[in-house]
């Protein structure tokens, strides 16, 4: 049932490549504003990308959200796998692990030319990796929560970012530091287990409230 | 034990009448702690040795900067209950809470800014209980903002319990994050109970106003839900008869 789930999960992004591409074009350019408009000096961005960077990519990853649970919402498929496959929890997992699979690996992929661009040295641009892989995970089970809980509402992209970006602080402020530390040549071995602790914390509750928060929309 | 005082506190007629026969009570008490609050914290209490007059602002950051978190948590409860137990009752109690709770939290960050602006030279830092609290505000908002987008009010109900629910799970990850990510802000005074680093004086003030500010909130937030009983209930008997 999980990979039967998983792999109509991925095709169906597959499908959709235009669902894939816009989260990391997004990424890409809001990064290559930055420069733009502080600086292009190498000190400044080397001081600044590694914020830069996660904040670009936890926006991007709040904005592909919406592929989750959007489509299967509106054609009734969400209610009936809900409904037959036995197990919300199964579906809701799937979904957000396929969310991951689909829009944060990506992420992480990218982020090393991203890095270079903004000037970071090898130790940071390792570190930028890293808390991505274990962040971006993170990001995908808290949105579900918010996602489930807008995705009826016709205009839910701007509550999702209130209802969801504060939940987010977290995640931002030891993903940065852990990156900002190894620019300077100090140990972050410290942020990335706290890191895997969110990871770790969010993978065994975020789930189930994620299943609450979709049978709320479908009821 | 009887129990039966607290069961009823579920049925909106019950609690209706109540607060209707309680809250003249709760008015005039709730004026005599601003009284002697306002009297001890303006008029006999001493100036700061360093921040002179300015530290009197503490007494009203203070005890809404105490509120706007002591009401996040009895919103987030209250939804829950309503969410795990279905009383209408409870979600009743969250919505009520919520604005109240986010004015509180408002007007902590604005005292906040008042004071800071004389005592640090800034009116704004981004210190980690300035931070927390600012995005306290945003969780109410959020809260809020998601009830008030259902139609459906029961169904808006549900979705806000849910997100409380997340949110006070998160309120002490994101408090202690943002304070280990940075913190100048004074460390608590108030909380060591032995030997409080206050003197008497500021401390009564600051007591009498504390419990102030609470009971204000709480009257407006018992008015608030007087408002909402009757809106939920309209066209039912006993409305007719009360009004």
């Amino acid at each position: 049932m999980f990979f039967k789930l998983l792999k109509r999960e991925l095709l169906r992004h597959w499908r959709c490549r235009q669902d894939l591409i816009n989260p990391l074009v997004f990424f890409l350019i809001t990064v290559s504003l930055f420069p733009l408009a502080v600086t292009p000096e190498g000190q400044m961005l080397q001081l600044m990308g590694n914020g830069v960077i996660w904040v670009a990519a936890m926006l991007a990853s709040l904005l592909s959200l919406d592929t989750m649970y959007r489509d299967d919402y509106h054609d009734g498929t969400l209610e009936l796998l809900l409904l037959q496959s036995g197990s919300p929890y199964t579906v809701v997992f799937v979904k957000i692990l396929s969310h991951w699979l689909t829009t944060g690996l990506p992420l992480v992929l990218v982020s090393p030319i991203l890095s270079v661009m903004m000037q970071m040295n090898d130790e940071a641009i390792k570190a930028q990796m890293l808390t991505l892989l274990i962040g971006t995970p993170v990001l995908s089970l808290i949105g579900s929560v918010g996602m489930g809980l807008t995705v009826g509402l016709r205009q839910g992209g701007v509550l999702l970012s209130l209802l969801v970006l504060p939940l987010y602080i977290p995640i931002l402020i030891f993903g940065a530091s852990a990156v900002s530390a190894a620019s300077m040549g100090l140990e972050y071995i410290g942020q990335l287990g706290l890191l895997g602790a969110f990871l770790m914390g969010s993978i065994s509750l975020v789930p189930l409230a994620s299943v609450a928060a979709i049978k709320v929309s479908i009821r | 034990m009887n129990w039966q005082w607290f069961h009823r506190l579920g049925s909106p007629k019950w609690f209706y009448a109540k607060c209707t026969r309680w809250l003249p009570w709760l008015w005039l008490i709730c004026v005599t702690l601003f009284g002697f609050g306002l009297y001890q914290g303006l008029l006999n209490s001493v100036a700061d040795y360093q921040q002179g007059e300015t530290v009197r602002i503490m007494y009203l950051h203070v005890p809404t900067a105490f509120a706007s978190m002591m009401f996040y948590v009895t919103m987030a409860v209250a939804a829950a209950v309503g969410y795990i137990w279905r009383m209408k009752m409870a979600h009743m109690v969250a919505i009520s809470v919520a604005p109240v709770g986010a004015a509180m939290t408002f007007l902590a960050l604005a005292t906040g800014s008042l004071w800071g602006q004389p005592t640090w030279g800034t009116w704004w830092v981004w210190d980690a209980r300035l931070t927390s609290e600012l995005i306290l505000l945003f969780l109410y908002l959020g809260f809020i903002a998601l009830h008030q987008s259902f139609e459906d009010r029961e169904v808006g109900d549900r979705a806000a319990g849910v997100l409380a629910m997340v949110g006070v799970i998160n309120v002490p990850i994101i408090h202690y994050s943002v304070y280990w990510w940075n913190s100048l802000h004074q460390g608590a005074t108030v909380s060591k109970l032995d030997k409080p680093s206050l003197d008497p004086s500021m401390l009564s003030a600051l007591m009498y106003m504390l419990l102030a500010v609470i009971l204000f909130c709480s009257i407006i937030i018992i008015m608030r839900l007087r408002n909402e009983i009757l809106s939920r209930e309209q066209g039912k008997q006993w409305i007719k008869e009360v009004l």
